[in-house]
This record gives C-alpha cells, structure tokens and sequence, in this order.
C-alpha cells in the first residue's frame, strides 16, 4: 500500500530527517485532490459543456453551440416538472417514514435487554441487500400471482400498473431498505446522551414520557437533523428503485431517470445533460444546508 | 461525536453507563411490550428477504403460489445461474470491479485522511467540505458527461471505465471515514516515535497505520459495499455482459417481457449476490456500525 508514495518522500528523507510537515502534507493529500478533479470536477463542467450544446442524432460528433436552449427546453417541459414533483413527493413521504420508523427502533434497541447486538445485526441486513436486489423482492411481493399483499388486503390492485400505487411500492421498498440505517444514526445519537439525566429527572419525579419529550428529543435533535439531511440527498438522488420496478411508468420517473432516458435511452445527449446538471444543482441545494449543519463537525475533524 | 466514532471494541464499554441506569427504570426483567416491538423489528426486517429466498427454492408451478413455505424445496435454480455465463461473467466483473475501486480508494485516500487528521496546514476546513459535498453527488451528473467521453476515448463498455467513476463516490467516502479514525488514535505513540527521531511519514506507516488497521478494514468494507451495490453508473457505461457487473445483469433479466419474468432464477440470483454483503455484515456488524455513524452524527 504504502508503495506508491514512499518514492517521493524518500530521496529527501536522506538529505534532511524527511519533509517539513506542510510539504509532506501536501505530498499526501494532492494525489487525492488530483483524481477528484479528475474524476469529479472535469466529468461535472464536461456535463455543464455538453448542456450548453445541441448534438446530431443522425451524424455522430457534429454538434453546435445551444447558449441555454436545453435549460429552457427543459424548464418548459412538463415531464421535467412532473420529475421533479415524483422525486419531491418521494423524498418527503419516504424520508418521513424512514424517520418515524428509524426513531421507533432506535428507541427501542437502546432499552436494556440482552441480544442487542443481534438485533444490531438484524437491523443491517435491510442496509445489505442491494438496492436492485430490494426491487425486485418488493416486486415478488406485491406482483401477482406469487405476490401476497392482495391475497391479505382482498381485492386485485395492479400495484406497479396504476398511479399512486406504484409510487407507494417504491416508497415502501425505499422505507424497508433505510429506515433501519436511520435507526443506526439516530441509535448513536441516543448513546451519546448521559444516562445521569434520565436518573436526574427520574428522581425529581418526570414520566417516562416527560423524560423522553424533554430530555430525548432535545438531545437527539443534532443527530436527527443530520440523518434527516443525509438521507434526504440520497432520496433526492433515487434511481434504481423506479428503473427496475417501473421503468419510470405510471408517475414514477424521477429527476435522475429522466436525465438517464433522455441521454442513454433516446441520445439527446444536450438536453440530457441539461437534466443532469438540473438535478446536480437541486441535491447541491441541500448538499449545502448539510455541509452547514455538520459544518461544526467538518471544523473538529479539521482541528490540529 | 468522539464517543460514536470510537472504533468497535471500546463499544461495549461506551454503552453500558445508559444501559446500567436504563436496568433500574425498567426493572431486571425486559416488560413484554419491549419483546413484541423486537419481534416486529425482526419481522420488518428478515421477512422480505426470508420470502426472497423461499421464493429462489420454487420452480414450476410452485413459483406462482404465495406459500411462505417452498413445497418442493430445490436449488435448481441455483444451479442454472451458475450454469449462465453471462451471470458469472457479471459476478466476476463485480468482484474486480469493486476489489479495485477499493484498494485504490483505500491506498490514495489513506495518505489524504492522515494528513487531515495529523498534520497541520491551511485550507483543512475546506478540503474537508469538498470531500463531503462529492459524496453527495448525484451519480447522474457524472453519467451524462461519461456516457460521451467514455465511447470518445474507447473505455466505454469496460472494467475500468467502470472503476473510475466509482472511485468518485469511493475516494472521498473512505477519506471521510478515515480521517475520523485517524482521530481517534492517541497522539502519544506518534510523538513518541516523532522524538525517537522518525520522520512524519515514517510514524505515519509504522505507528498509524497498524494502530488505525480496524479503521481501514472499515472503511474498506464500507467503500466495497457502496461499489458492489452501485448501479446507475453500471447501467448506464456497459453495453454488454463483457463489463456489466450484477445489480445490471439482473436488472437485464427482468427488462424483458411483463409476462414471462423468469422469477426463479432472478430470485436466487438477487439472494446470491447479496450473500456475500450479508455475510460482511454479519463478521463486522460493529465495525460497520461505527463507520457508519462516524461523521454522520454531530455532538
């Protein structure tokens, strides 16, 4: 491992006893930064350059010069703001769910009893099994003929064939999957909170209920905010979900399936684009009321 | 913050205060409501899969019946994955796929995490910040520019035009991860090696990195998840079973007709790729565990 980067420090360590230390830091962080302009930043303004362009779909390389014409195009589609809508509305709905759920299991996990470890491990499995893989168990499920949920609700409902209810099916397949992940975070959360509270406010008499809207949920509020952002970036950014249960049909298409149709599927490659950097700038957004909420963290992680 | 992220084995002891007082408000014994909300939390989340896997033992007939219990238990569908070559092509795809995205995060994000964490220079806060806002990145804004520049330049369609990208989400995941673990490690050792007359670098690979080893196991497993899991980039840069890793391949299975789904070998391909990741998370739960919270909770 630590082949790649001996060479550089090691000529100099024989003339001096090694390098200062911001030189050696430097030596050690630009490898990184390299390839995350190269593998982050280049792709992103490549992606803003090919949306200011229009491509010929019947001869391939020839292009021209667009200005904002896909970003207007886009706009004043409403696919585009049915996309928007689509993952608006699931980031919501699931993210809350995900909470509630994640916040009565975190609650739960964190009371006394032995086994806890186990049931740590049972609460991963959910986070472990691929998102595809979720699909297409949430399909089995409720899809006929194999499917149960008709056979318990009554009834022959084409889940995945009609608006709302193949939305629904993706938010509950997204629920099962993160909710649990949400219990973690919110676990950890509770375990940083001093048990001398609750016996405090035990003595002076609270209910269990007064110590938990009280104490609980004050404490907790840091780490629920963070989880609640973090997962609301992954929920903004759904794709795999509606691309294997869906396709897209039946008010499922989201911001980044529709920019993945538009340039992969149909070859519109500026407007495609134009719908990437779209949604780029929409989980960018959030992405900064993030970074800001842990930007405390951010600084303890940066203090020497 | 410091009390999450502190590496698995000092878990036990940085519970048991909360867990001691909890043991007085709720009596020795646990109150029978606390078992019926664990047994629905296993329920909630064992069932969907248990159904998974019963469904992958069916065939025929059986295939369309709802019973939660197989009536003629088979691996014949096992054995027909097993015997496609185009799903064992995928699943060795994903294994070198996300070996070497990770071993390369891994390497390049470790030399970045210690210099975060160790060595003082300007411009932390925002390197920092950069990392973190890249691993909000939605994978499409790298798709779109890729799916062009990688048939522009020949490596659309293979192994390591799919390892670049994933090392985009997987570079500054590990870096993050790392630098709270770097943290975590007394000082003391380093310093004491640093007065002994090693240089940084030299305290660095002698004293950091075998002390931080649970760390970067963590990170490692993490980052190897996140890739063998990651499927937007996988369907969007392949073109055929040649680089197509499996959450592709098996997305390709159901593509094509509503009505003929062979749902028996789709089942027990879905459960034998995720086996290996449950299998992860059933050595390292707590280390999984702490890097999953390291960072993500403020305190």
């Amino acid at each position: 491992m630590e082949a790649a980067s001996i060479q550089a420090p090691t000529p100099q360590r024989r003339r001096s006893r090694g390098l200062s230390e911001r030189r050696l830091a430097f030596a050690m962080v630009s490898p990184s930064m390299v390839l995350i302009a190269l593998v982050a930043a280049y792709p992103i303004i490549y992606a803003i350059w090919l949306s200011l362009h229009e491509y010929s779909v019947r001869v391939a390389g020839l292009s021209r010069w667009a200005g904002l014409n896909n970003y207007s195009e886009a706009l004043s589609n409403p696919d585009f703001w049915d996309a928007m809508r689509t993952t608006l509305v699931f980031s919501v709905v699931s993210v809350t769910f995900e909470l509630l759920i994640g916040l009565a299991m975190a609650l739960c996990m964190h009371e006394a009893f032995k086994g806890q470890g186990l049931l740590r491990t049972v609460v991963l499995v959910p986070w472990a099994v691929l998102t595809v893989v979720t699909a297409i168990m949430w399909r089995t499920i409720f899809e006929s003929p194999q499917g149960f949920v008709n056979n318990i609700l009554g009834g022959d409902t084409v889940w995945l064939g009609q608006e709302p209810h193949a939305l629904i099916v993706i938010i509950i397949a997204d629920v099962w999957k993160t909710a649990p992940f949400m219990a973690l975070l919110i676990l950890a959360g509770l375990q940083t909170i001093p048990g001398e509270i609750y016996e405090a406010a035990r003595v002076d008499g609270a209910t269990k209920w007064q110590r938990f809207v009280k104490i609980t949920l004050p404490l907790l509020k840091p780490a629920i905010l963070v989880a609640l952002i973090f997962r609301t970036l992954d929920a903004l950014r759904i794709f795999d979900l509606p691309y294997v249960l869906t396709k897209g049909a039946h008010g499922t298409t989201t911001l980044s399936l529709i920019a993945q149709q538009t340039f992969a599927e149909n070859r519109i490659y500026g407007l495609g684009a134009a719908y990437s950097v779209l949604t780029f700038i929409t989980v960018m957004i959030v992405a900064f009321v993030y970074i800001r909420t842990v930007g405390g963290n951010i600084r303890g992680l940066a203090e020497d | 913050m410091s009390a999450v992220t502190v590496p698995t084995e000092h878990d036990e002891a940085a519970e048991s205060p909360p867990r001691k007082v909890k043991q007085h408000t709720a009596g020795p014994k646990t109150p029978w409501y606390m078992w019926i909300a664990v047994a629905a939390i296993v329920i909630f989340c064992l069932f969907p899969f248990y159904w998974l896997v019963s469904l992958s033992l069916k065939t025929g007939a059986d295939l369309s019946s709802s019973s939660l219990i197989p009536p003629n238990p088979t691996l014949a569908n096992y054995k027909s994955i097993f015997q496609n070559d185009d799903f064992v092509r995928a699943l060795g795809n994903s294994v070198i796929i996300s070996v070497v995205t990770t071993a390369l995060a891994i390497t390049v994000g470790s030399f970045c995490a210690y210099a975060l964490a160790r060595l003082r220079f300007k411009g932390k806060f925002w390197i920092l910040a950069l990392v973190l806002s890249i691993t909000t990145f939605p994978a499409i804004a790298i798709a779109a520019p890729l799916f062009r520049l990688w048939s522009d330049i020949g490596i659309f369609n293979t192994l390591i035009g799919l390892i670049i990208p994933n090392l985009t989400f997987a570079l500054p995941l590990t870096i993050y991860i790392l630098v709270s673990f770097f943290k975590e490690i007394p000082k003391d050792l380093e310093e004491a090696a640093l007065v002994d007359g090693a240089t940084h670098f030299m305290a660095f690979r002698k004293v950091v990195v075998p002390l931080a080893a649970p760390g970067l196991a963590t990170a490692a497993i993490l980052c190897f998840i996140a890739v063998w899991n990651e499927f937007l980039l996988a369907i969007t840069l392949t073109s055929s079973p040649a680089a197509r890793p499996v959450p592709a391949a098996i997305a390709f299975f159901t593509g094509s007709t509503q009505f003929e789904i062979p749902y028996g070998t789709i089942t027990a391909a879905s459960v034998t790729i995720s086996i290996p990741l449950i299998i992860m998370v059933l050595l390292f739960q707590k280390r999984i565990v702490a890097g999953l919270t390291a960072g993500a909770v403020k305190g």
